[in-house]
């Protein structure tokens, strides 16, 4: 060995600060983006709401006030955000409305995740027949009429939640699995996976070593443009009266009945759809963030 | 740590306007400083550079990535972001203007009209949506105000001065329809479009093989004589220097070491930087033992040393007959490669590209067989197929009497330990989201699986030092070490599994020539300690030429000629050959 001393000094001063995980690392960089961080906490306030915030009110979501249809906003009735035009008390609604909007954002989003991630990442790894025939069944998939199969299946099982989060959940995963092919196609290709190869390390091992977390930022990115875009599909089956069931409700729902009744009482279709929207845009800034924070190379 | 540099300054040149050349200067950069603001702190780029670039001469701007080459490059073309950069002092007078206090507007007069550039990578320099001849006229349309037929025809007329065959035909092609070369002589027209008065090229010939980087260079001082343009040339490399420039600036972490006429510069070199520089290169014959570092000139703080006369002790290549004493390692017999091109609505096979087409050789134990050839020769895929990591489609590869080809999965996998494979890209041969200790792991298990994490952690700690880098950066990410640095940890990873066979494929052709002789160096200390066998794959002929026993040269799928490295070198039989060495950059 020559003078490997030369080259190496400029590093020994930061030697020190080492042995940090990815995890860790990607902490530390999302508290310093503000716009992450800020839309990390309005999101746990509304999450936290949506939990808890039912308690705070007197009111169930489920009892109409015949004597206050349409009542605007007012502390002294305690209906903070009004009543809607059978007179339901509207921030109870608004919370409760959430908590089946998210809950249909999360679990669908976490379904499409697990078999999108999964279906692409193989496909794309082991290639050929495998691969063509994995994206045959994803096409197929696509081609169908989705609103129509879930018309069909609300027909033959009847108005079922459960059922809401199955269909848009092995709908939405299809997407998923396209983008997750198309990053490995191109991972696979660098040669630290060759290297491992000729390290002799077993395929699932590579795909869930060297594969998996090199797609996280792709991934994170996909999730919160996937919230959104499942939330906004649920909004569109209550719409068509295939969604939740009155007196449940979520906020499509409640957004589609505000705006029916937008001349007169504003604040039924104000609310919910403030809520919405603030959801949905804390979750594409949080999506931001957590691609940075993901990436190693950004320090 | 750059104060003692600047403090051992050496300034050949005070006076500027001593330059030879046609006495005028066109460019003048005096005192130039350059910072940019990071998250670390503002980092000088440039401190304090001066140099002069004669009307009609050539200037060669030598130094390692990272040194500001580029960014003077930049600052002259005023493309440097501010924020995050900032020109903290100094002038760049172009011409008689100041460059600097330029408005914008004018300042894009000057671009691509008064002063063309031409990049290091021509596969991502042209935009790839694009005809070749609408990137060349967009630019004389622009500057000379052209109309399109005038455009075009002047355009086929630049096509034909650079050289490029059937500019008829390429001047309606896309940039993915031409090789590297092709690019990079559409590059030259572009920059040459409006006759500039300076064409600044930064590292033009780097990512070209060594034939097509000869005729580049030819071409760029056709083309310079015939307009007596200037010429800032940027390159790591001072044989290419050698090669086109009259005056040499050579800069070292920011700053500029030293300044002369090239050839009074390769005799006597005064900084040591340049003298480790020149010193660092393999050259066809003579060479050291181990190649001298700069490292052996200066210390990292810049005092100049005295090199041992022990690192001086010449090379000794064994004889042939000596040689041919070891026992065999590896067998090919009439290996093919071929991949197969699908067409057609149900992806039927066409045709094949024949990759490697039938390629016999033997590598013996503890040698070295070098491989060379032009980019598209197949070497690369010969040395994956050996390993299948690439299928080979026909022949056989028997490995100390184990056949490859024929090994079934578990068979392979043992095999493979055996074998390893160093990568040309430091950069995408790490996972980046794995530590160093992470990525030594992996590959110890595989190698040890009962072993315990604690005893892992010794041995990678172990196989660092072992590579030249410290237990201390265990824990590190890989983007946090410099191209040298992963390739070391990229011969780490591949020493853990304790192999007797290493492909190197282009190990050492993506560093810096002061890097590259470092890692060189530290092959053959691993040879020699281990009693290794490498394939040593290289279109840079030199460096096969320092590192083989054995020389093999390929050109389309075939190997044309085998020999020792002395029998190719002094002795080719082939034309192919013997072009490719009359290729070679000779230096001075």
């Amino acid at each position: 060995m020559s003078t490997p001393a030369s080259a190496m000094s400029n590093f020994d001063h930061a030697a020190a600060a080492s042995g940090r995980s990815l995890w860790h690392l990607a902490w530390l960089r999302l508290k310093r983006n503000r716009a992450a961080l800020t839309a990390a906490v309005v999101l746990a306030v509304i999450f936290l709401l949506v939990i808890f915030g039912p308690i705070l009110s007197p009111h169930s979501f489920a009892h109409p006030y015949w004597e206050q249809i349409s009542a605007p906003p007012s502390l002294e009735t305690r209906h903070f955000f009004g009543t809607d035009s059978i007179g339901r008390d509207l921030f109870v609604r608004t919370l409760h409305g959430g908590r089946m909007s998210l809950m249909v954002g999360l679990v669908a989003t976490g379904v499409a995740l697990l078999i999108g991630v999964a279906w692409g990442a193989i496909a794309g790894f082991v290639g050929g027949r495998v691969d063509n025939i994995m994206m045959r069944v994803v096409d197929i998939l696509y081609a169908l009429p989705f609103m129509f199969l879930v018309i069909l299946l609300m027909v033959v099982f009847g108005r079922n939640i459960l059922l809401i989060f199955v269909a848009i959940g092995s709908y939405i995963w299809l997407d998923m699995a396209r983008i997750v092919r198309g990053q490995t196609l191109s991972l696979r290709q660098k040669e630290f996976v060759e290297a491992a190869e000729a390290l002799g390390v077993r395929a699932w091992v590579i795909i869930w070593r060297h594969i998996v977390p090199n797609l996280l930022g792709i991934v994170a990115v996909y999730v919160t443009l996937t919230v959104p875009k499942v939330i906004l599909v649920e909004s569109f089956l209550s719409f068509l009266g295939l969604g939740v069931q009155e007196p449940n409700t979520s906020w499509g729902a409640l957004v589609n009945e505000g705006a029916q009744d937008m001349e007169f009482a504003p604040w039924g279709l104000f609310f919910p759809a403030a809520f919405l929207a603030a959801t949905l845009f804390c979750l594409n800034f949080l999506g931001d963030g957590l691609r940075d924070a993901l990436d190693p190379k950004d320090r | 740590m750059t104060a003692r540099v600047q403090g051992s300054g050496f300034r050949v040149q005070e006076d500027p306007g001593q330059i030879e050349g046609s006495g005028q200067a066109l460019v003048r950069i005096d005192g130039l400083t350059v910072d940019f603001h990071t998250e670390d702190g503002r980092v000088r780029a440039v401190e304090d550079l001066s140099f002069d670039i004669p009307k009609g001469g050539t200037v060669g701007l030598v130094g390692e990535s990272g040194s500001g080459k580029s960014v003077t490059a930049m600052t002259l073309m005023r493309l440097i972001p501010t924020p995050p950069g900032e020109i903290s002092a100094g002038r760049v007078e172009f011409d008689g203007q100041d460059l600097l206090s330029l408005s914008e507007s004018r300042m894009r007069r000057i671009r691509g009209k008064r002063i063309g550039m031409i990049f290091q990578e021509p596969m991502t320099s042209l935009n790839p949506v694009f005809r070749i001849g609408e990137q060349v006229a967009e630019v004389l349309r622009q500057h000379e105000g052209l109309s399109r037929r005038a455009a075009r025809d002047r355009t086929l007329d630049l096509l034909t001065q650079v050289g490029l065959p059937r500019p008829k035909q390429i001047i309606d092609s896309y940039p993915h329809q031409l090789s590297g070369g092709q690019k990079q002589r559409v590059m030259i027209a572009q920059a040459m479009s409006c006759e500039p008065d300076l064409l600044i090229a930064d590292e033009p010939t780097t990512a070209l093989d060594v034939t097509i980087q000869k005729q580049v260079l030819d071409l760029m001082g056709e083309l310079q004589a015939r307009y007596g343009m200037s010429l800032l040339f940027i390159t790591h490399d001072l044989g290419v220097i050698a090669e086109v420039a009259s005056q040499v600036v050579v800069m070292y972490r920011s700053h500029k070491v030293e300044e002369g006429p090239t050839e009074a510069l390769f005799q006597r070199a005064e900084h040591p930087y340049t003298r480790g520089l020149i010193a660092c290169r393999p050259a066809l014959e003579g060479n050291p033992r181990r190649l001298l570092t700069v490292g052996d000139f200066m210390t990292a703080e810049g005092e100049a040393l005295e090199v041992p006369s022990d690192r001086l002790l010449p090379q000794v290549k064994r004889s042939e007959a000596e040689l041919d004493k070891d026992k065999p390692l590896v067998e090919v017999t009439d290996l093919k490669t071929w991949y197969p091109v699908t067409g057609g609505l149900f992806g039927k096979v066409v045709d094949q590209v024949r990759a490697v087409d039938g390629v016999s050789l033997t590598i013996r134990r503890g040698q070295t067989f070098g491989l060379v050839g032009e980019s598209g020769c197949g070497k690369t895929t010969l040395g994956r197929s050996l390993l299948r990591l690439t299928e080979p489609t026909a022949g056989q590869i028997v490995f100390d009497g184990e056949q490859v080809t024929a090994a079934d999965e578990r068979a392979l996998r043992r095999l493979r330990k055996r074998m390893q494979i160093i990568f040309q890209d430091p950069y995408s041969s790490l996972n980046p989201r794995m530590t160093v200790a992470d990525i030594l792991l992996e590959a110890l298990r595989e190698f040890r699986p009962k072993a315990s994490r604690a005893e892992h952690r010794e041995t990678a700690s172990a196989l660092l030092d072992r590579v030249g880098l410290s237990a201390s950066h265990l824990g590190r990410y890989p983007h946090e070490f410099s191209g040298g640095q992963r390739q070391r940890i990229g011969i780490a990873r591949a020493l853990a599994v304790q192999p007797e066979f290493m492909v190197c494929d282009e190990s050492v052709s993506a560093l810096d020539v002061s890097v590259q002789a470092q890692i060189l160096n530290l092959l053959l200390d691993l040879q020699e300690e281990f009693g290794l066998t490498y394939l040593f794959i290289s279109h840079d002929l030199s460096v096969v030429n320092f590192i083989s026993d054995y020389v093999g040269v390929m050109n389309e799928g075939k190997l044309v000629e085998y020999g020792t490295a002395e029998q190719i070198y002094t002795h080719p039989q082939q034309d192919y050959t013997k072009k490719l060495l009359a290729a070679i950059p000779r230096g001075l």
